[in-house]
């Protein structure tokens, strides 16, 4: 089981309030991942339900049963650290073996969950190696089989991949989101990194000042963000925004359109501008474009497509994926 | 061009070290060599330095007159004694002031830093009355606590500057992994410490063997270490130098030794974390 309820959680530290109360579900099973900018709250809020962090009021309730003041130790949480904080002074073997030894399991069972993570996560080869003697990728997985050992009813990852490169992050994002499928355990995962969101989630909080602003399914949020916040905060590149006389058609203080819901001519269109930027992917481009009247708009088009600097072009919204907010921000 | 000046400026780099070390060793290296002189030969005008009839002979007056052995036995009680009590003791307040700091623990550390300040002599008064009313006077057990709280305060700021070092992260997976405090301490922290607590533990050592004014004080007969030793043996006269040589060098010689063997761990502790 791994049901994790917050109940009007805050955390003030000193004088400043990170996380105005708020509520959270997050059922048994779930891939709940908590995205923000940083500074958001986040990794705060991550700590408070890991018990790393005391709450400064409300309640957190783990599998029904209120674990606000329990320690971290007695949670049945595993958490999985950026800078993957394993004990440099102990083999991969203990480094995995550590949370069994605390428990006080019988060495023999211990050794065979030890072995049993280590081939799940492909580190056989490297069981008597320090953390030291490994790469940033296997020390990630020596970090997670620690976690896994302890089958907890939740897992609570804290930026696992930021520290890795581009390759290796691709890789890990695969072995975390299969891993989940396998273990089938609550999982909690926080970013800043909205692809990361996006691929691996059930389920997204988006985060802005301690506030969520939208929990959603990944198309959910893509497709109806509740906000200009979230709106500019889900999908790569960012959305567009317009105001004035390019929304006062759509009867809207501001516009949304996704760079990749507008078509591209160098004949006709809605609006006209100049390309500044052309990115050429192969799989696409991204052409960073002036539109007369001074507004950066960025579109996403073919990847064969032969733009380049200085050309001027023509854009034109597909109506039915414009986005439309009130003076507030909130959407319409 | 460049390369020449580089050797040029090593060498005198290397100069200039030796004539500091040879400054520093020369008062002991004069101990020892004064220990294989006869009285008459330590006190001639001009000193003789290397050129002089080598004796053992204070060697044996010495260890006639005094049972070096008790004495021995007595500074490594007190001395190892008080280290690893304070030692300790010191851990845990390290791992809170280091770990889970509170807004008054700069002033805690400054605060305990200060007590260093107050000359030894400036509290001797009270703390010999306590020693009769506690009847630990001239006792081994007196000793140890008197010196442990004296060098605790070092103590306490060596670990907690070895412990700002490790990630609070570590702790955290130690404390997710099921640790209590005392699993977290005994199995994460401290075997990641162990080159800070080493060398702490070897300065503490070195300090304790050679505190001179509470041992002084505090023992007559029973508890005397070997600071006491070499203090019997200076006269007003003036006229053992030889001896109190002697007894000076086999006073020294068995924490030389230990430093001797230590340096490496001791230069390693005492720069931790200086470069990163």
């Amino acid at each position: 089981m791994g049901n994790i309820s917050l109940n009007k959680v805050s955390k003030t530290f000193g004088d400043v309030n990170v996380i105005p109360p708020l509520d959270l579900e997050i059922e048994d099973g779930e891939f709940v991942v908590f995205v923000g900018p940083s500074g958001c709250g986040k990794s705060t809020l991550l700590r408070l339900i890991a018990g790393l962090e005391d709450t400064t009021s409300g309640a957190i309730h783990i599998d029904g049963s209120d674990a606000t003041s329990v320690p971290p130790a007695k949670r049945g949480l595993a958490m999985v650290f950026q800078s993957y904080a394993l004990y440099p002074h102990m083999t991969v073997r203990k480094n995995i073996g550590f949370p069994l030894k605390m428990a006080g399991v019988d060495p023999a069972e211990a050794n065979k969950k030890i072995e049993n993570a280590a081939s799940v996560l492909n580190l056989t080869d490297y069981m008597d190696r320090r953390p030291g003697q490994l790469s940033g990728g296997q020390r990630q997985r020596v970090a997670i089989g620690r976690a896994i050992v302890r089958e907890p009813s939740a897992f609570l990852f804290d930026e696992p991949l930021s520290n890795l490169d581009a390759a290796l992050r691709v890789n890990m994002r695969l072995e975390i989101t299969e891993l989940h499928q396998q273990l089938k355990t609550t999982m909690i995962y926080v970013t800043h990194d909205q692809v990361e969101a996006m691929t691996m989630a059930d389920k997204i909080v988006v985060l802005h000042a301690g506030v969520i602003e939208q929990v959603g399914s990944p198309m959910e949020l893509y497709q109806n963000p509740r906000n200009l916040f979230v709106a500019g905060f889900i999908g790569s590149p960012k959305m567009n925004f317009l105001t004035g006389k390019f929304a006062e058609p759509y009867k809207a203080k501001t516009i949304g359109i996704r760079p990749e819901h507008t078509d591209i001519s160098t004949k006709s269109g809605d609006w006209k501008g100049t390309v500044g930027v052309a990115e050429h992917l192969g799989s696409d481009t991204f052409l960073y474009i002036t539109i007369d009247g001074g507004d950066s708009f960025t579109v996403r088009a073919d990847g064969e497509l032969d733009i380049n600097y200085g050309d001027t072009v023509y854009l034109t919204p597909r109506k039915d994926k414009v986005h439309r907010f009130d003076e507030d921000g909130l959407a319409l | 061009m460049a390369r020449a000046v580089t050797t040029q400026r090593k060498s005198i780099n290397t100069l200039v070290a030796w004539v500091i070390a040879l400054l520093i060793f020369f008062p002991i290296l004069w101990t020892i060599l004064t220990s294989f002189k006869t009285e008459a030969q330590a006190i001639n005008d001009p000193p003789l330095f290397l050129f002089f009839d080598w004796t053992l002979e204070n060697y044996a007056v010495v260890q006639e007159r005094s049972d070096y052995m008790k004495f021995l036995w007595n500074s490594v009680i007190i001395a190892g004694g008080s280290t690893i009590l304070g030692t300790i003791i010191a851990i845990p307040a390290a791992w809170s002031m280091a770990f889970v700091p509170s807004k008054r623990t700069k002033d805690i550390l400054l605060w305990m830093l200060s007590t260093k300040m107050l000359p030894a002599v400036g509290v001797l008064y009270p703390i010999y009355l306590l020693f009769i009313q506690l009847g630990l006077l001239d006792t081994r057990v007196g000793l140890v606590i008197v010196l442990m709280l004296i060098n605790l305060p070092i103590i306490v700021w060596m670990l907690y500057t070895y412990f700002k070092e490790i990630p609070g992260e570590i702790l955290e997976a130690a404390r997710m992994d099921g640790a209590s405090l005392r699993d977290e301490i005994l199995y994460v922290l401290t075997p990641m410490a162990i080159p800070g607590i080493a060398s702490t533990i070897l300065l503490n050592l070195i300090l304790a063997w050679n505190e001179a004014f509470w041992t002084l004080n505090l023992t007559a007969a029973n508890a005397a270490p070997l600071t006491a030793f070499i203090a019997s043996y200076s006269s007003p006269e003036g006229l053992f130098f030889a001896k109190l040589s002697a007894a000076s060098t086999m006073a020294i010689a068995p924490i030389l030794i230990l430093g001797w063997f230590s340096q490496k761990q001791l230069v390693r502790g005492l720069t931790f974390g200086a470069v990163k």
